[in-house]
């Protein structure tokens, strides 16, 4: 039905373009000038057309929802039902409506099964006739306007470039999605756990914490020891460093080869198949970590008499630092081609080797930029999920040896968030606050990265 | 003091050809990375494309089936064939007791008498008559019959008996099992049985994704880059929404699968693992990739082109729409294939918001719950089982082949398309 009506709307759009250029047309053939092209007059009334559809259609899909639902409900109000039992009430009538209902049907429900229905069709036909009568009444207007030759052309561009103005605003909506998303569960899960222990606490059980009476949930003793978080923050960072001393020796070199050794030829070709190791899905290196990587360690190790669990941090490290090879090799490759010559030849000129060069002018010059390529990848490292979640261990262990199995904020967030959660929980509310604080630590990183790189280019540019 | 002279110089060039060293070897290593990893999931993976038959004699007795004289095709729809099904197994081995029968039916997927019954409703005349069908092998008897089984446990850590592999091995030596092109693997959806599990269903969910995806950002992305190259005024709210999309571009994925749970699911409403909400999740990834993508791509086209359009009497607007935009198209189609690229493989928000379910149907619309293939690659290698393993990596395959193909793809639009100015 909606999908029908948006149709017919489009093509009133395109009839109205077509009837506004035609009137343009009949304007020019009475000599008189126009005050833009006819495809101008056209673009006007179609968008006259669409404001109000638009508008209305918008209203309604935030309004009927509500509305219908508070003229159901308006028939218990005074019987002293609960609210929960009212939106239950309305959940079944909904469902029986659409014949998803599999519970037992009480006449209750099926009387507001059939309100339900008839005030949806009600709902719809007057939309129906709204819309089409706004739309109506207001290309109306703009053909009276287009009739006495008034302007068109100011305002459509006027309309496009408020809505390219909308657009740029998705990045900051995407933001405040991500911050609003995060702050509510997160400051609920503040008021039963107290930030120190999460802070502080060394132990991590969110297993523990499940909860099935919702009278229990608020008895905050019951989750002390449970969501201490230090475990958590020191496996992320302890991944993130073995990752970063693979891939920060391996990145760094082959950067510096490919920008000042590299004969174009070699260039050419391994950029890009370098550059391939960033394109591989993160779920195909971890399996390549759970299959590969940590049953090879875990053999190695026995082999020389140590104990590696086969879920342990340096396979998950190692080959997370293979990742991020590509971001860094290629950061800092662009960072030292952008070195000014000069400085290379004053370098040359003294007598210096090409490797004294790069190492006693070229890196200091370049520094900053790969400090910034350095932070972005450490940011990545924070950020990686899959890789951990298969290849790492789940459970949190508060350790620094490598051979162990640790796990991360991202790791634990999947843990706690995969299959069905109830809002409310503290153990799903933990995970958004996980997911706050990795929000934070890699914002941090970003600015300071990026601030960092783009200082360095004004510098030489 | 020549003579130390020399021999600071040599040390100095042993130290060059080192650094040199280094940074070969440093980039050797990267590559042995990647061809290590490409090897394994290959030599891994490509057995997943065969799938083992048994072929086995069926008699179609009407009485076992419960058939009257001329059944109609109704009747044979209903007609019972479990016990023929059941027969012709436990027939593999005469001498057989009622346990061994049980490990015979074992030997073929519970998908057996499907299998048989189609061979029936192709040909009604099978009546009475026995032909041989061909049946598919348990997933433990395809990975024995593909060499990737270990034999040579104990019976009591394997799942494949010593009974069963007899009766297998005197097949084999019959010639009566065969290895087929794996045609299901791409046209089953998801199953908790390795040998019938497919890659329809997920396959099918990323594309719905990735359809969203396309659908939102690129819009949204291109209109907002025009925006901010070519309409922004230089201020500080412009400037506000550079740092937000630079920032975006590096925030951890799962944390925009934290939104897609919190926001889209929690408050909007929308239907649980589907792709419709994956989509919508994935755009808003890849919006500022998109974003810088396009921007870049509008500020390459040289202000001369701009310039000529303005002195021709055009206005802004139109010279940005009818000029800059399409001059710029190339590069921003091809940052837009890159953008989606990276939305195909990504995982961890589409499991916050559900994707993982197991979905065992194929989806029709993006309203359908529906998994995606990096999540199917997560569920199978989450899997014990040993069939699923070259499951994985024939996914992996499979995901890997349609990056390439959209990166070169992207490629090709950038050095076909894309003018050189200068």
């Amino acid at each position: 039905m909606n999908l029908i009506l948006f149709t017919f709307i489009v093509l009133l759009g395109f009839t109205s373009y077509y009837f506004g250029r035609k009137k343009a047309y009949t304007i020019q053939s009475t000599k008189k000038r126009l005050t833009a092209l006819p495809q101008f007059y056209g673009y006007y009334l179609a968008i006259w057309c669409a404001i109000p559809a638009f508008i209305i259609f918008s209203l309604w899909a935030i309004f009927e929802p509500t509305i219908v639902k508070l003229l159901i409900l308006s028939d218990y109000s005074n019987q002293g039902y609960l609210d929960d039992e009212l939106n239950l009430l309305y959940e079944k009538s909904k469902a029986l409506s659409r014949g998803q209902f599999t519970g037992e049907i009480t006449p209750f429900i099926e009387a507001s099964a059939e309100k339900y229905l008839s005030l949806r069709s009600i709902a719809q036909s007057s939309k129906v006739v709204i819309v089409l009568s706004a739309i109506i009444a207001s290309v109306a207007y703009a053909y009276k306007r287009i009739s006495s030759n008034s302007r068109t052309r100011e305002p459509v561009e006027k309309f496009l470039n408020a809505v390219l103005f909308t657009a740029s605003l998705a990045a900051i909506l995407t933001t405040v999605g991500i911050v609003f998303s995060l702050i509510f569960q997160t400051i609920d899960f503040f008021k039963v756990i107290p930030l120190f222990d999460f802070v502080f606490g060394t132990h991590w059980y969110p297993a523990k914490a499940f909860v099935r009476d919702s009278s229990e949930a608020l008895d905050p003793t019951m989750y002390s020891d449970t969501f201490g978080a230090v475990p958590i923050f020191a496996g992320t960072f302890f991944i993130a460093f073995i990752a970063m001393c693979v891939a920060i020796p391996i990145g760094l070199m082959s950067g510096i080869y490919l920008a000042e050794y590299a004969s174009t030829k070699v260039r050419q070709y391994a950029k890009p198949l370098i550059e391939i190791l960033a394109g591989i899905p993160t779920v195909v290196y971890g399996f390549f970590a759970a299959l590969t990587v940590g049953p090879f360690l875990k053999e190695l190790g026995t082999s020389m008499g140590l104990e590696v669990s086969a879920e342990s941090a340096l396979a998950a490290g190692g080959v997370m630092g293979i990742m991020i090879i590509p971001f860094i090799s290629s950061l800092s490759d662009d960072v030292i081609t952008s070195v000014p010559q000069s400085l290379r030849d004053g370098s040359y000129a003294m007598g210096a080797t090409k490797s004294e060069t790069i190492k006693r002018v070229i890196f200091p010059a370049a520094l900053p930029g790969i400090v910034g390529s350095i932070l972005l990848g450490v940011s990545r490292a924070i950020g990686e999920t899959m890789i951990v979640v298969m290849a790492s261990g789940l459970a949190a262990n508060l350790t620094l040896n490598p051979l162990e199995s640790t796990s991360t904020i991202t790791a634990q967030i999947v843990v706690i968030l995969i299959g069905d959660q109830a809002f409310g929980d503290p153990k799903t509310q933990a995970a958004f606050a996980l997911g706050m604080s990795l929000f934070l630590v890699t914002l941090c990183l970003n600015i300071v990265a990026l601030r960092v790189v783009k200082k360095y280019r004004e510098k030489y540019e | 003091m020549n003579k130390n002279k020399e021999q600071l110089l040599n040390k100095r060039y042993k130290a060059e050809q080192r650094f040199r060293l280094y940074g070969l070897s440093a980039i050797f290593m990267a590559l042995l990375f990647l061809t290590i990893f490409i090897f394994k999931i290959f030599s891994t993976g490509y057995s997943a494309f065969q799938k083992t038959w048994l072929i086995v004699p069926v008699t179609f007795d009407a009485e076992l089936m419960m058939l009257d004289q001329n059944p109609s095709k109704e009747d044979l729809q209903d007609a019972d064939y479990y016990d023929i099904a059941l027969k012709s197994m436990a027939d593999l081995d005469p001498n057989a007791n009622e346990d061994q029968e049980n490990e015979l039916k074992r030997m073929v997927s519970y998908f057996f008498e499907k299998e048989i019954k189609n061979e029936l409703l192709n040909d009604p005349n099978l009546i009475g008559k026995t032909k041989e069908v061909y049946l598919t092998a348990s997933d433990d008897l395809d990975q024995v019959f593909k060499g990737n089984y270990p034999r040579d446990l104990p019976e009591d850590q394997r799942r494949v008996s010593d009974y069963q592999l007899k009766i297998f091995d005197q097949l084999v030596a019959n010639g009566k099992v065969e290895s087929k092109f794996n045609i299901s693997f791409f046209t089953n959806a998801d199953s908790r049985e390795a040998e019938l599990a497919g890659i329809a269903s997920s396959f099918m969910g990323s594309i719905f994704s990735i359809l969203v995806c396309l659908m939102i950002a690129f819009p949204v992305a291109v209109l907002a880059a025009i925006y901010l190259e070519e309409f922004a005024p230089k201020n500080r709210f412009t400037d506000f929404i550079e740092v937000n999309i630079n920032n975006l571009a590096a925030v951890p994925s799962i944390v925009f699968g934290l939104l897609g749970l919190g926001v889209l699911l929690a408050i909007f409403q929308l239907p649980r693992s589907t792709p419709l909400v994956g989509g919508i999740t994935l755009s808003l990834m890849t919006l500022p990739t998109i974003i810088i993508a396009a921007r870049a791509s509008l500020k390459a086209v040289p202000p001369s082109i701009r310039e000529a359009a303005l002195a021709m009497g055009a206005s802004r607007m139109q010279t940005t729409m009818h000029h800059t935009v399409p001059l710029s198209m190339p590069g921003t189609l091809s940052g837009t294939i890159i953008g989606l690229a990276q939305a195909l493989g990504e995982t961890a928000p589409l499991i916050l918001i559900g994707m993982v379910a197991f979905v065992n149907t194929i989806p029709g619309s993006p309203m359908d719950p529906a998994a995606s293939l990096p999540v199917q690659i997560y569920i199978w290698a989450e899997s014990a089982e040993r069939g699923f393993v070259e499951k994985v990596s024939a996914c992996i395959m499979v995901l890997l082949g349609f990056l390439i193909i959209m990166n070169l793809f992207a490629q090709i639009i950038r050095h076909k398309f894309e003018k050189k100015w200068s």
